[in-house]
């Protein structure tokens, strides 16, 4: 036994002893540090979000796409920001911005329910689980029992990564969340093992009712927009005193098939302002060196444009991870325009198990090859 | 008729008729099956009955009961299907020649018709005289899965579904035979792109895997070989009709689970079935949708060789399974979660709920997760315990409260619809989704009184004994009656078990 499984071990004895202590918070998986995804919805674009601007091959590829050099948010002598990211630039300055390009994994499927699902099990392509990477994640390293849920999922109904088993609750609006809790039941007598589940899970939804409320009034204003609402209540559901692990928000509008500019540029001035809110109003609570804001998505998008000026699903494509102890940089691999597959689409360089393995050891100190089905190495992009 | 199978007993089984059975199950032959009986053999194949069809059902003994069921099937659709279904084929591939603006179009198009089928299968079930077809149907459709997300035919998706239901309660072997140059299976499973040479081994892998043998049943190297058996297997892209391309089949010899010959695709599905896995995996199939979530491997093996004696007649497997003690047993009561369309088709019809246009009704499946004609994967819904999480229950327990609370929030509903509040996820998308919600909506009628009424003053423990499979897990009903029982019954958390 080395001193950190004796250290677990003493803690988990602590934590039978004293439920829902600190200390049992602290000494064992450390969800005190929060994680919060950010699913943008339908495939974004990464060529024109993190920009290949010095590489003639996008130029070529993108006649009437391709975001102009001169427009180019420079990150360095061959990468820049769309335009619409100017927000994202004092993170990037203060280095609290990792950019992760080439993210992907083997076998890509193109279809986006099916690719997401790869993505929200962290499954191999040709295999077909029911559990999110998240549920799994929970199931081997249970947070504690007063956090008011696993997690929370803002906006839209799929429980994606928290599907199977997890303590999580969905939630759009957190007063109006309040007011369908009373539908749920107080706790009844179960007799197998159908009724157990159903009422676990009333009690899942009492339980987070019982801990949420949406009361902080904060300073940070706030972007009116739908993305803009679902960090408010994301916010809010932060500012409870009890914990939550991970929160999920989305972004939607991502599929951009066609007459992609103005919709492209939209959206990322959208999550660029929301991301920005979001920084803020973890600063406001004090929660900014204990959260990381991870992007993700079923895929990019195909380099070459259709002919409907947009673009057509793809593969590879980059992520981001913000947060206070976030090391600030470009990572993963540089995209391979020059080496297409045979669908014209991009080679992976970051599996994406290796975010996951981030998340899961880098920031949870969680052993992560049970939860993702194998050995995938942890970026080091976080600050210890 | 089954076929005349070889051996004697079994002979005895497969006959249609109470003789034979009450030889072998002497100890409930005679008996009626009475009230409780009655109710779980007909909330399990059936959408939940309504009092009248339990008092009928409760005169019958258990052969008898399963007689009446099973005659009952095969009824063509009462409801007729949108009159596109009948149209000349719309090939998925025009999309290709199209400017922006028709794509869009024609995308618009696309989603309507989805919507269209969905609301023409889910009137279907409301309506049906033989419930038992349309659940059946439904098993088919989650075990031969194909999904419009990826066929983008609504035309073929129908057709497919005339398929399931014409075999749905008659022979797997025909069925089988028949999915495999199913037009959307072959687009879904990717046939059409399986030449020689370049074999892709989509369908044949899930044809093993999750249509005949079940996982571990077969080798690396029988999924290859199968998959070279099907090259050629595809489709007319302008008739959409399936079309054998004997240019790019491999006639060469294959090696099947053992067995050597230069098979074409119906070779390999014989094959398939002459394996005695191939029986227990849809025995187990069924017993996991009817009986319980954890077969018994032993009845398993029983009903699974009286199935294939029978020459996979599906009504000789659903017998032996429903004449079986487990069936009844009271072990076995309230143990399995109702699907959504069980939830919400359930409830109209139990409770005979007058209704409208049914978009309401096709919305909320879909967002309790169970959208017809598109799920998930190929391996279909996993079901049981994964219908219920947090959103997916509040979500159920918000449609029953909307529902039965219906007379009273009539007035309100277009002034709220008006705010933008409680907009199910689908309805803008639809032409007129909005105004045609609300109007669907305030068609909805239940009269409770009426419905009640029936109970002749009769205790609510007698209103319970319908509409819950067991006792209440919340508070007991004795003091309360009138709309307030029947909202505090659908409320309880039995209430989401069958």
């Amino acid at each position: 036994m080395n001193r950190r499984d004796f250290l677990n071990t003493a803690a988990a004895a602590i934590a039978v002893a004293v439920p829902g202590s600190v200390l049992a918070q602290r000494a064992g998986a450390s969800y005190d540090r929060l994680l919060v995804l950010v699913e943008l919805k339908g495939g974004n674009d990464g060529l024109n979000t993190v920009v290949p601007y010095a590489e003639s091959e996008y130029y070529a590829l993108r006649p009437r796409l391709a975001v102009p050099r001169d427009q180019v948010l420079q990150l360095d002598a061959h990468t820049g920001l769309h335009p619409s990211l100017e927000p994202l630039m004092a993170l990037w300055k203060s280095e609290e911005l990792a950019i992760v390009q080439g993210v992907g994994y083997p076998g890509a499927n193109l279809s986006h329910f099916r690719s997401i699902e790869i993505w929200d099990t962290a499954s191999k392509s040709s295999e077909y689980l029911s559990e999110g990477w998240l549920a799994r994640a929970f199931a081997t390293a249970p947070t504690p029992r007063s956090f008011a849920a696993d997690g929370v999922i803002v906006g839209g109904v799929e429980m994606g990564p928290f599907a199977g088993g997890t303590r999580a609750i969905a939630v759009t609006d957190t007063a109006q969340f309040l007011r369908q809790a009373r539908l749920a039941a107080p706790p009844g007598q179960a007799r197998n093992s159908a009724l157990v589940h159903i009422l676990r899970v009333e009690q899942d939804i009492v339980h987070a009712a019982a801990n949420l409320n949406a009361e902080q009034a904060f300073v940070t204003d706030f972007p009116r927009s739908p993305f803009g609402n679902a960090i408010r209540t994301a916010a809010q559901i932060v500012a409870n005193k009890a914990g939550v692990a991970a929160v999920k928000v989305s972004l939607n509008g991502f599929d951009t098939h066609s007459n992609q500019p103005a919709t492209h540029a939209r959206l990322l001035k959208d999550l660029a302002d929301g991301l920005v809110a979001l920084k803020a109003a973890l600063v406001e609570l004090g929660r900014w060196n204990s959260t990381l804001v991870m992007t993700y998505a079923e895929f990019g998008r195909r380099p070459r444009e259709n002919l409907s000026n947009g673009t057509d699903h793809g593969t590879a494509t980059t992520h981001m991870l913000l947060g206070g102890r976030v090391k600030g940089g470009l990572y993963g691999h540089a995209p391979a325009l020059g080496s297409l597959d045979g669908n014209g689409n991009l080679p992976y360089g970051v599996d994406f198990r290796e975010l996951y393995a981030t998340v899961l050891e880098g920031w949870w100190a969680l052993e992560s090859s049970r939860t993702l089905n194998g050995r995938f190495q942890p970026l080091a992009l976080l600050k210890t | 008729m089954p076929r005349r199978a070889p051996s004697g007993s079994i002979l005895v089984l497969a006959f249609v008729g109470a003789v034979g059975s009450s030889i072998l199950s002497p100890a409930h032959a005679a008996t009626l099956l009475g009230f409780d009986d009655a109710r779980h053999l007909l909330n399990r194949t059936s959408f939940a009955a309504n009092p009248e069809e339990i008092n009928a059902f409760a005169r019958l003994t258990r052969e008898q009961a399963v007689d009446r069921l099973l005659a009952g099937g095969r009824n063509p659709p009462v409801t007729p299907p949108p009159s596109w279904t009948g149209e000349p084929f719309q090939s998925p591939r025009r999309f290709q020649a199209m400017s922006a603006e028709e794509r869009k179009l024609a995308r618009a198009e696309l989603f309507q018709r989805a919507f269209e089928l969905q609301s023409w299968w889910l009137s279907e079930m409301l309506s049906t005289p033989s419930p038992l077809t349309e659940k059946m149907t439904l098993f088919w459709h989650n075990h031969f899965v194909s999904s419009q997300q990826k066929v983008r035919s609504p035309q073929l998706m129908y057709q497919q579904n005339v398929l399931l239901r014409r075999h749905a309660l008659g022979n797997f072997r025909q069925m089988l035979h028949a999915v495999a140059r199913d037009p959307a299976m072959v687009i879904y499973l990717d046939s059409a792109s399986n030449r020689k040479g370049s074999p892709n081994e989509n369908f044949a892998r899930e044809l093993m895997e999750l249509f005949t043998l079940g996982e571990g049943n077969y080798g690396e190297s029988d999924v290859k070989e199968a998959a070279r058996a099907f090259t050629g297997w595809s489709i007319n892209p302008a008739t959409g009709e399936f079309l054998f391309r004997s240019a790019v089949h491999d006639d060469g010899m294959k090696t099947v689970l053992g067995r050597t010959g230069d098979f074409q695709g119906d070779g390999v599905l014989d094959i398939l079935l002459e394996q005695p896995q191939t029986a227990e995996f849809i025995v187990g199939k069924l017993w996991r949708e009817f009986v319980a979530r954890d077969p018994d491997p032993a009845e398993v093996k029983r009903i699974a060789r009286v199935f294939r004696d029978s020459g996979y007649e599906i009504g000789t497997a659903l017998r032996a399974i429903l004449d079986s003690d487990a069936f009844y047993s009271s072990q076995n009561r309230a143990g399995l979660i109702k699907s959504p369309i069980e939830l919400v088709v359930g409830t109209l019809r139990q409770f005979k709920f007058k209704t409208g246009e049914v978009m309401p009704f096709v919305l909320a499946a879909n967002q309790l997760g169970q959208a017809l004609f598109a799920p998930p994967n190929v391996k279909g819904w996993p079901g049981g315990e994964t219908w219920i999480n947090s959103t997916t229950l509040l979500a159920r327990k918000a449609f029953l409260e909307r529902l039965f609370r219906v007379e009273e929030l009539r007035p309100m509903l277009a002034s709220a619809m008006d705010g933008g509040m409680d907009q199910p996820k689908g309805v803008a998308r639809l032409a007129g989704g909005r105004e045609r919600f609300v109007r669907a909506m305030m068609e909805v009628r239940f009269d409770g009184n009426a419905w009640l009424a029936q109970f002749k003053g009769s205790d609510a423990a007698a209103v319970q004994r319908v509409v819950l499979a067991a006792a209440p897990a919340g508070d007991a009903v004795t003091r309360i009656q009138g709309m307030e029982l029947i909202r505090q019954l659908t409320q309880d958390p039995v209430y989401q078990l069958k």
